[in-house]
Order: structure tokens, then C-alpha cells, then sequence
């Protein structure tokens, strides 16, 4: 897979305006450049910093964004049911078998407990529809 | 799984954690095969609670709210037995760490903790960790609610967190429903406090940034009175600030402590109001069927009445002096007056605190099914609790618990020591801790004196990340290196008891492995000195002060 040398800040493409943001970037605060984007890249500088995860959810469940949502940076299998659950729906990674992985990523766990924007029915959900069904 | 009285796992709680373990089995066999490097691999046996000590993988096991069912309890010995040495610690979390697990096995012991609806998720990494309660919970007599109830939600909510699995740091919880908060939520990165105001309503004080640790802080009030079904959406708040703007520059300035710390409280508040406000609506709103779905299984047992006086158990009072002491320090006033609630000593004089043997967990499964409606609790200061045993029945136990070893009439006093597994175990620590507890504890072994002593909490830490708890300590030790050699520096004062928390003060320069001992009896002789009727040892120091415990350590000052 190759991996784009992203840059911060703006670039036109094919289908219109991209950002690449920084993970230290306050999403809530993008306002006017929000408009026409069809890709957000968002950034792994490690791993283990989570914050693109908060950027990821603020964007699709705050801000109501629809377009593309890459993650980029150190990004590896064992992370992907996360980043699927808070919105991203691309990735950028050199990892061996990434791409076998995303294929089985989705359905690694049948059951959440909180809910994402992804809309999946939590285990709560479902148990209060089944309590409910139940009592009707 | 037989009738308990706590939460019972579903089909969905089950599917999750079997789904885990096959994940975390598939992680093994990759790094095994050299597919993941150590450092990929690292987070990912972390959040399943394999920890690297010094010798071996240690396994934490979680025990939420250190509630636990006989049958369990048994697994867990079976667990010790198969994968490890025979024996496992209990520890300040509430947790059971297993010392010498070997990484090919990690994955069929969780696999063996599944069987049971157990699981290690998230007992280590930069997660929101196991949620910790009140071990005298559904059975005290000075409770609102039942924390666990809460615990479980939160358990629930946190598990897998696809947004909080990559925290600066870890995360922990603690609930109290009792104002004698017995589960220290001042010292937590979030606490919440049940209490009722003066509409009648029943909800959530919350506390945050407190912690231990190498800068010890006291948790502020964020939010004074939160309604409990807004609970899931305000704990989402604070912990996307704290994912958001924790640092992540320096290891040692990223808990969320440090954050409340430099922003201050006001701000804090500020910000996770906003975040709070502008996710009103976002799913996480506790339906009442699902509180109450939860606080049905924990309703208590239908204890059948019993008599508060028992004509046996006064003889027994009267005629054996050690049963009449370990009534006295042992048990507690449970709600109700035909019922105590029993702690189990591990601590007896000269062991390791906080451990127990596979056959001996299997001896206090017998005693719950026998004598405790199945259900064995652990408390954070490493001893293991029987919530609800009649008083006709405390000469059985207390007979079988002095079978196990863990009869000696010590809980709270001089020799019921906590103290973190230290040098022998831990990779972090700078000095050893079992075999200084073990030398404080065997002259102070006499019960008699003991109980004459009376409540002293004394918390000993091998390193300054103080999983000993010392800054709360009413005597805290912490281990120290200095140029090589193992020294150990006294605090007094700290406090974690009667909804008080107090961090302890620094006595004076650190002193050597030969001379605790020694310390910790001019300590004792002290306060025995100074005291007035009724006067615990940390009352008497909050009366009159360091100054005479200091001549009494260091000698005269110049």
C-alpha cells in the first residue's frame, strides 16, 4: 500500500478540497474550511497517541462531516475495529496484511457497548428492545 | 451460572469477552511468529493485563468491584494452579495479579477466566482500568446505594472504548455510596460519591484529578450533584478533555491530575461542561430499564432473620481471648442485627501481605458457600472480605478461617500492613517491600498488644509510583535507592478512612533496611506515650504534632 506523503494544510483533488490536519488541531474550530472537503486525513504520530480517535468522532458526529476520513502515521492492524467505530473509512499503511485484516476488522467483535457514530446498535440498545418487545 | 448476587453476564457480555480472548490469542500467536514487534504488541497484551515484571509476565486479573462468586473464586485457584506457582495476590485495586505466567499460556488462562465471566481487559495500559467500590458494598450499614451497580455500568461502557483506548495515561475510577468512603475516591482520576441532596434525589458527586504516585494530589469537584442517569455522557465528557488535552510529552506529567493541576478546576469544569452540553443527546442517556435491569442483580440476598445476641457466641467471647479480639477487630456491623460482616486476615504475621494459595482461595470459596451467601469480597488494603455471615455462624468460620491462616485478629491495626509487591517482583521498584512488611509485622505480632495499639494503617511502596498507597498510609514507607543502597523514607498523617483524606507529611531523612523496625516502635512508642482515651495513633499525631515522633526517630535535635 503506499503510503502519500501528506502534509498539513490544504490541497485541491479530483473531487474537491482535502485537509490534513495535525493531531494537536481543534476540529471544533475548522468551521468555513469544512466546506466542499471531501477528504480529511488525520494523523497517528504514534500509535499509541490516541488523539486523532476524539478528532475522528468530533468530525463525524459533532460536525455532521460525510466526505472521507483517513487515518495516516503509524497505523497498524490491531487498531482498525477502533478507528472503524470512530469514522474513519480510509487508511494509509505499509503494515503486512493491512489489507486482509481491514476485510475481517469489522466483524472481529459482534457485540459494543458504546455508542458511535458507526450506528451500531449497542448491547444496551439491543436489550432494552428486547425488554420492551417483551413487556408490549 | 448459579444464582448470584451481583451482576450476571448476558449472551452479549460473554460474546464480547470470548471475542476478546480469540482476538488476544491471534495477537500471541502473530508476535510469537514475529508478525508484531514488541513494541506493537506491547499495548495490546497490556489492555489484556500482561504486565512484564522482573522475572516473568504477570497477569492482573480483574475482579470488578471486588466482587467475586465462590465458584470464581475456585477458577482462580484452578487458574494459579495450572499457569502459575499456586498462589496469586490480591491486590490494592481489588485485582488478582498471578506472577508467573508464561506468554504461550496467557491466552488459554484467559480463556479459563472466560469460563467463569471473568476476564483481564484493561487491568494495565494507558485505559480506563478496572472501577473499584467499597468492599463492604450491598452489605453496610452507613449506604445510600450500592456502588457496584454504577461500577458495573461504567465497566461496561469503558470496555473497548473505541475513542479512550489510547489515553496519555491510564485511567482510574472509584465509587463510594457511603459518606465513609471506603473506596478512596479523592485519590482517583475520577471519583464519584453518592449522595442525596435536599430535593430527595440520589446522584453523583465528581471528583476529579486525584491520585498517588510520584505527585500525590487530592481530586476536586468538578460537578457537585450530577443526576445518576446522566452518569455515561459526563464520564464521556471528561475523558474526551482528558484524551484531548492531556499531555503527552512527558510520562510522568500525563495523568489527568497534572492537567486539573495546570489548567486549574474552574477551567477544567468549563471545558467538560461544554463537551458535556454539546453531547446531550448523544445515546448516552441511561434509560431507567437499564439502571434498573442492572440494580435488580444486585439486590442483596434474602438473608433470613437472625438473632443479634447468640448465647455460643458470647461463651466462646468470654472463654477465648484471640476469638473475643478478632471479633472485635475483624468484623464489622453489616445492616442487618443478626448478620457481621467478616474480614479475612492475609496478613499474618511474617507473610507476604495480600497473598493467598490456590489451596487456600479454595478454603475461603467453602467458607462463602458454608457461611456467606457463595460471595467473597476483596477490600483495597489486600485482604478478602465475607459480606454477610450470621453471628450464630462466627465461631465456624472463625474456626475455619484460622484452619486457612487467616484468622489473626489484625485488620486495620499495626500488622495489617499493604504493601506493593516491590524489589522481589517489579521491574519499577527501587527498594523491597514484602520483606520489610515482614520484619514490621512479626514483633508487633502479639495480639494482645496490637489491639491495645489499635487502628494503624500502615502502607509501605517500594518506588515513588506508590502502588502501596503510602501518601495515605497513617504510616507510610517508601523505598528509596540512594547510591545503591535500599533506604526508606517515614511519612505520618496520610489518611484514606471516615470520608477523610489526608496525604501523610515526611518525618525526616530516610533511613536504612536494619532501622525501620526500630523506627516504626519509636513511632509506636510515641504515640502509645501521648495518647488520650480513644485517641487512634493518627489522632494523637494530629493533636501534638511531628516534633516528639521526630526526637523519638532521629534522636534530640542539635
Amino acid at each position: 500500500m503506499e503510503i502519500p506523503s501528506e502534509l498539513p494544510g490544504e490541497h485541491p483533488v479530483d473531487q474537491g478540497p482535502m485537509l490534513v490536519l495535525d493531531n494537536t488541531e481543534d476540529v471544533t474550530q475548522l468551521g468555513e474550511r469544512l466546506e466542499g472537503v471531501k477528504l480529511i486525513v488525520l494523523n497517528f504520530p504514534k500509535f499509541t497517541d490516541g488523539r486523532a480517535y476524539s478528532q475522528a468522532r468530533l468530525l463525524r458526529e459533532r460536525l455532521g462531516y460525510t466526505g472521507e476520513l483517513r487515518a495516516a502515521g503509524q497505523v497498524y492492524i490491531d487498531q482498525i475495529p477502533f478507528m472503524l467505530r470512530c469514522g474513519f473509512d480510509s487508511f494509509s499503511s505499509a503494515q503486512r496484511g493491512f489489507a486482509e485484516a481491514l476485510a475481517k476488522a469489522r466483524t472481529l467483535f459482534s457485540v459494543v457497548y458504546q455508542p458511535t457514530g458507526d450506528g451500531r446498535a449497542t448491547v444496551n440498545q439491543l436489550r432494552l428492545q428486547h425488554c420492551r418487545s417483551v413487556a408490549a | 451460572m448459579p444464582d448470584t448476587h451481583f451482576y450476571r453476564y448476558d449472551d452479549y457480555d460473554r460474546a464480547l469477552v470470548s471475542e476478546r480472548v480469540s482476538q488476544f490469542r491471534d495477537q500471541v500467536r502473530r508476535r510469537l511468529a514475529g508478525e508484531l514487534t514488541e513494541e506493537q504488541f506491547k499495548p495490546l497484551r497490556l489492555t489484556n493485563g500482561l504486565y512484564l515484571q522482573l522475572h516473568a509476565y504477570m497477569l492482573r486479573i480483574a475482579i470488578p468491584y471486588g466482587t467475586l462468586s465462590s465458584r470464581q473464586l475456585r477458577q482462580l485457584a484452578a487458574i494459579a494452579r495450572k499457569y502459575d506457582k499456586g498462589y496469586g495476590h490480591f491486590t490494592t485495586r481489588q485485582n488478582l495479579q498471578l506472577n508467573w505466567i508464561r506468554l504461550e499460556d496467557a491466552p488459554d488462562a484467559v480463556a479459563m477466566l472466560a469460563e467463569v465471566d471473568m476476564h483481564s481487559i484493561q487491568t494495565s495500559g494507558n485505559v480506563v482500568r478496572n472501577t473499584t467500590a467499597d468492599h463492604f458494598a450491598g452489605a453496610a450499614i452507613d449506604e445510600i446505594e450500592d456502588p457496584r451497580v454504577w461500577c458495573e455500568i461504567i465497566r461496561q461502557w469503558s470496555t473497548l472504548h473505541p475513542e479512550f483506548s489510547f489515553l496519555p495515561r491510564k485511567f482510574k475510577i472509584a465509587v463510594t455510596g457511603s459518606p465513609n468512603d471506603r473506596a478512596a475516591v479523592r485519590v482517583h482520576d475520577i471519583g464519584l460519591r453518592l449522595w442525596t441532596n435536599a430535593e430527595r434525589e440520589t446522584g453523583f458527586e465528581v471528583i476529579v484529578g486525584g491520585g498517588l504516585g510520584r505527585t500525590p494530589m487530592i481530586g476536586k469537584t468538578v460537578r457537585e450533584f450530577l443526576p445518576k442517569d446522566e452518569l455515561l455522557a459526563y464520564l464521556e465528557a471528561v475523558l474526551r478533555v482528558y484524551n484531548r488535552y492531556g499531555r503527552r510529552d512527558n510520562l510522568f506529567k500525563a495523568r489527568i491530575k497534572i492537567l486539573v493541576h495546570e489548567i486549574g478546576v474552574e477551567k477544567m469544569r468549563e471545558e467538560v461542561e461544554a463537551e458535556y452540553a454539546a453531547t446531550k443527546d448523544s445515546g448516552l442517556k441511561l434509560a431507567p430499564e437499564t439502571i434498573e435491569a442492572i440494580a435488580r442483580q444486585f439486590a442483596p440476598p434474602l438473608l433470613p432473620h437472625r438473632p443479634a445476641i447468640v448465647p455460643e457466641v458470647e461463651r466462646l467471647r468470654l472463654e477465648n481471648r484471640a476469638f473475643a479480639l478478632w471479633l472485635k477487630s475483624n468484623t464489622a456491623a453489616h445492616r442487618l442485627a443478626g448478620y457481621r460482616i467478616v474480614t479475612a486476615s492475609l496478613k499474618p504475621a511474617g507473610a507476604p501481605p495480600g497473598d493467598a494459595s490456590s489451596a487456600q482461595m479454595e478454603g475461603m470459596a467453602d467458607i462463602a458457600d458454608a457461611w456467606s451467601q457463595g460471595e467473597i469480597r476483596v477490600s483495597h488494603e489486600q485482604n478478602l472480605v465475607l459480606p454477610h455471615v450470621a453471628i450464630e455462624s462466627l465461631p465456624d468460620v472463625y474456626r475455619a478461617l484460622e484452619t486457612l491462616g487467616f484468622a489473626e485478629a489484625n485488620v486495620g491495626k499495626i500488622t495489617d500492613i499493604i504493601a506493593c509487591p516491590g524489589l522481589d517482583y517489579c521491574a519499577l521498584a527501587h527498594a523491597r517491600s514484602i520483606p520489610v512488611a515482614q520484619r514490621i509485622s512479626n514483633p508487633f505480632a502479639e495480639l494482645a498488644r496490637q489491639q491495645d495499639i489499635g487502628d494503624l494503617k500502615i502502607k509501605l511502596s517500594g518506588c515513588i509510583n506508590a502502588c502501596g498507597h503510602h501518601h495515605v498510609g497513617h504510616i507510610g514507607i517508601l523505598g528509596v535507592d540512594k547510591n545503591g543502597v535500599e533506604l526508606y523514607q517515614l511519612s505520618l498523617g496520610g489518611d484514606v478512612d471516615f470520608g477523610r483524606t489526608a496525604l501523610g507529611t515526611i518525618l525526616g531523612p530516610a533511613v536504612e533496611s536494619d532501622k525501620v523496625v526500630e523506627a516504626v516502635d519509636a513511632l509506636v512508642a510515641t504515640y502509645l506515650d501521648a495518647r488520650q482515651t480513644g485517641e487512634r495513633f493518627v489522632d494523637t499525631y494530629r493533636r501534638i504534632g511531628a516534633q516528639p515522633f521526630k526526637e523519638r526517630v532521629y534522636g534530640n535535635p542539635q
